[in-house]
């Protein structure tokens, strides 16, 4: 018997993109929603563009933005290079700004804002140095120029550990109690769906490469400005993280969001939302 | 509560892992690959907990004379006890929290515990829905 149910559908449409990243061609798998102001959002280390999901279906945002996902090669929908089999992957300051320049300029976005989470918001704080002209504004989610480690990476990629179950047991602990089971499980879904070694690499700029402590003092948030936005329960980006990092930044905007942690966007949307529309709606006011 | 008081009460809530564990079946399911013996260390005092194949069959309490186990994780009384507030404060939510501002100590051999991850944190938090 036929059933009777008729699909609906989410108002996100996905393509892949095929771009030149690092001299190497790439298939980028890309999606988007809404139009006027573009807002690139960067996910987290080891994750993907799911994360950003509830952002693409706000209505509310996609009014007034045009909201830009995509996965980083080796991430998600996104294939790793040609020949990716003999090397090992490990994400660099310099690999990474210039991904997100490259996408930006293929994509011909026109002063875009970028929000990045984790990674992503460690990543907005070197386009806020060194490239500050080609934003209209930059959003740093859990953002800080440095943090302490807390665990040897070398345990996310030995064959004696699941590494997408070490990776999302390890980041389980990084959301709030308050958000919802559902909204946490899926979360830690994506980091078990990594690829091998993937969230290793990314911790690469992290970790080692991208320490911007020496770095910040030089960000002017005249020409950028600079929102900074840190879940009280993130213990991987504190709190103390972020505003240690803000204190050296004049203008950087601060806001310490209560009941969420590491994953703001993907781990409670509703809570994220009362703290993100505001400072898009400040962005918007300012354009 | 006295430092003492705290050790008992921590102490008493995990004697209670083996009931506890056993209630959740989902817990024993995800834990059916981990048979190990490793400590909860409260203050200066061990409990050594056997796990069988995700079940927690039984809670011994220290000292123990040349007992081995495989590792152990170490904190004070008043730290477990904010670990295991239903909701607990940002900061001592989590295991790995504590252990990276030194308020819980992981030793031992760190294979088993790290393949076992969400298992372990899941068994060491499951006092929490006697709060």
């Amino acid at each position: 018997m036929k059933s009777s149910q008729k699909a609906t559908f989410e108002p996100i449409s996905g393509r892949y993109a095929h771009l030149t990243l690092s001299g190497r061609p790439h298939r980028l798998y890309i999606e988007e929603a809404g139009s006027g102001i573009p807002l690139v959002c960067l996910h987290t280390a080891g994750a993907d563009g799911r994360q950003f999901r509830h952002i693409l279906n706000d209505a509310t945002i996609t009014r007034d933005y045009r909201v830009i996902v995509f996965d980083m090669p080796w991430h998600g929908k996104s294939l790793p290079p040609t020949g990716f089999e003999t090397e090992e992957y490990q994400l660099t300051t310099a690999s990474y700004t210039q991904m997100v320049l490259d996408v930006c300029d293929a994509l011909e976005l026109e002063r875009p804002v970028v929000m990045g989470c984790s990674i992503g918001g460690r990543l907005v704080l070197n386009l806020a140095a060194d490239h500050p002209e080609r934003f209209r504004a930059l959003i740093g989610l859990e953002s800080a120029a440095h943090q302490q480690p807390w665990y040897d990476t070398e345990w996310l990629h030995r064959p004696d550990v699941h590494g997408g179950e070490v990776c999302a047991a390890l980041v389980s602990g990084m959301m709030a109690p308050q958000s919802p089971a559902e909204s946490r499980h899926e979360t830690l879904w994506m980091y078990k769906c990594g690829g091998p070694g993937i969230f290793k690499g990314d911790l690469y700029f992290y970790r080692v490469d991208g320490d911007l402590r020496e770095k910040i003092a030089r960000i002017d948030t005249a020409r950028c400005p600079l929102y900074m936005l840190t879940g009280e329960y993130d213990f991987s980006c504190t709190p103390e993280d972020t505003q240690r990092t803000a204190a050296q930044i004049k203008g950087a905007d601060v806001t310490i969001m209560k009941e969420l942690g590491h994953f703001p966007m993907s781990e409670n949307p509703a809570q994220f939302r009362r703290y993100i529309l505001p400072v898009l709606e400040k962005i918007k006011a300012a354009t | 509560m006295t430092a003492e008081a705290n050790t008992d009460r921590v102490i008493g809530l995990f004697e209670r892992l083996p009931a506890l564990v056993e209630a959740n079946a989902d817990l024993v399911k995800r834990g059916r690959f981990l048979t190990t013996d490793f400590a909860l260390v409260v203050g200066a005092t061990p409990l050594l907990v056997r796990v069988e194949a995700g079940r927690v069959t039984s809670v011994a309490r220290g000292p123990f004379l040349l007992r081995p186990w495989t590792f152990s994780i170490t904190a004070a009384p008043e730290t477990w006890l904010k670990l295991l507030k239903p909701v607990p404060d940002p900061g001592t939510h989590d295991l790995m929290a504590l252990s990276k501002v030194g308020l819980a100590r992981i030793e031992g051999n760190l294979q088993p515990f790290m393949a076992n991850l969400q298992v372990i944190k899941d068994i060491v938090t499951a006092p929490r829905a006697l709060m």
